[in-house]
């Protein structure tokens, strides 16, 4: 299994990235400020306006180290990276089969129940952990609701009716949502899912941290040689990372919203942490995303499972397990993708 | 595996002091100065064969010397710091 290597994050607005010989160097007014050797990153995220120099996105393009280029409130805007790894006929297998509506759907139908049945298990954890405070008729209904949502998936014989039962389940799943919230209740309620801008604490917090998954996952297929921005379940439109968006499916309830829900439940992040704007939009302070930031890293390293590969792997390596399954799949080598359930 | 390299290079001769730069730059490629000439470097075994390789050849093996200490991949437990100049963990949040 490969190592889950480190990905540095430049939060601080006057800095440039530099390199001297196979080190990456942080400097604030030409002073170093921090070296680290590359072979010990997979990835660095820039927040609002680092400059790198062209001879360190050459270090790292030539050592498969993606940067990434955030604004300051973690919108994506741009990455480099190097040659795309892998064979153009596992590239083509995926082309052909993202216009093939039969694998679309039977791919899509795995990304989906897995995440209903993801999501499912949260809502799951919260009643049994918190039955005396948690709304216990709502919640079991949404449970009893969500189980029968796969079978429903397998009757689905095209994209929009499984975007259809997609939908239903997370609007079931985010209406649910603010039972999960145990502490600071008042300051992070949620009136459903919204984006672009995200008009409430948890929407600007889920935003924030979908936003770091998708540079994982993008890492992630292009490290197996997959295309991230062809997709079968979620349609090509430029410079949206499609497939990446179909894999996160799974991903989101485990990875970004049980995070998000601790870290309110646990207060380390409060609501003077949030400033609200005039048109509405919520964004996180500095303080409170370096905390979010950190939460993430350190998550990534948390133990688990995989229920597919049965072998212990740190979570932050599951995007990868799953980019290569998925490759593995489209090879012949798999019957089928087994998606990531959470147990 | 986290490796410590530390190193003695003589310095009387001007072609001493070219291979202490020279093993220096090795080891910064490679990981972190804690100490002048005490490095701690986070490597797979290929990545420490490869340094291993390339420092031994600089070194006159006359009045040089080179020690590696293995502190395997559980060495949080097993370093302690005092003083200034703490360093960073290679392995935790990396956040500037």
């Amino acid at each position: 299994m490969r190592r889950l290597l480190n990905t540095l994050y430049v939060t601080l607005p006057d800095v440039y990235l530099a390199c001297d010989g196979e080190n990456v160097l942080i400097k604030v007014n030409d002073e170093i400020k921090f070296r680290v050797p590359v072979h010990n990153l997979e990835g660095i995220v820039c927040f609002g306006f680092a400059g790198a120099s062209p001879r360190l996105m050459h270090l790292c393009c030539e050592r498969g180290v993606a940067i990434s280029f955030l604004s300051q409130y973690g919108k994506f805007m741009g990455r480099i990276t190097g040659n795309v790894s892998g064979n153009v006929l596992l590239r083509r297998t995926q082309y052909r089969w993202s216009d093939d509506e039969i694998v679309t759907t039977r791919l899509s139908r795995r990304f989906i129940a897995a995440k209903i049945m993801n999501s499912r298990a949260v809502l799951h954890r919260v009643l049994r952990d918190h039955t005396e405070v948690v709304d216990n008729e709502a919640l079991e209904r949404a449970l009893q609701l969500l189980a029968r949502m796969p079978a429903k998936l397998e009757m689905a014989h095209h994209g929009d009716s499984i975007r259809g039962i997609e939908g239903e389940a997370a609007h079931l799943y985010f209406s649910n949502f603010n039972q999960l919230v145990l502490n600071q209740k008042e300051a992070f309620r949620m009136l459903g899912r919204n984006r672009r801008p995200p008009t409430d604490r948890v929407n600007a917090l889920l935003s924030f941290l979908y936003t770091l998954l998708t540079h994982e996952v993008v890492a992630a297929l292009e490290s197996v040689g997959l295309d991230p921005q062809v997709g079968f379940l979620h349609r090509d439109r430029p410079g949206r990372p499609s497939l990446a968006l179909d894999v996160m499916e799974e991903l989101r309830p485990h990875f970004v919203d049980r995070l998000a829900v601790t870290l309110i439940n646990r207060n380390q992040i409060t609501a003077k942490g949030f400033v609200v704007k005039e048109n509405g939009a919520v964004i996180m302070d500095d303080d409170t995303r370096k905390e979010v930031l950190t939460a993430w890293q350190k998550r990534k390293q948390e133990e688990i499972t995989h229920p597919y590969l049965e072998e212990k792997i740190p979570l932050g390596l599951v995007p990868y397990v799953q980019a290569m399954l998925l490759a593995r799949h489209m090879r012949g080598d798999l019957e089928d993708y087994p998606p990531f359930f959470w147990k | 595996m986290m490796v410590l390299i530390t190193y003695d290079v003589s310095v009387t001769t001007d072609s001493g002091k070219k291979r202490l730069r020279r093993v220096a730059k090795q080891c910064v490629n490679y990981g972190q100065r804690v100490q002048n000439s005490v490095f701690e470097c986070l490597l797979d075994p290929a990545q420490f064969a490869e340094l291993k390789h390339r420092l031994e050849s600089i070194i006159n093996h006359e009045t040089d010397s080179l020690r590696y200490y293995f502190l395997g991949s559980n060495w949080k437990n097993r370093v302690e710091h005092v003083g200034a100049k703490s360093g960073y963990d290679p392995e935790g949040v990396l956040m500037i």
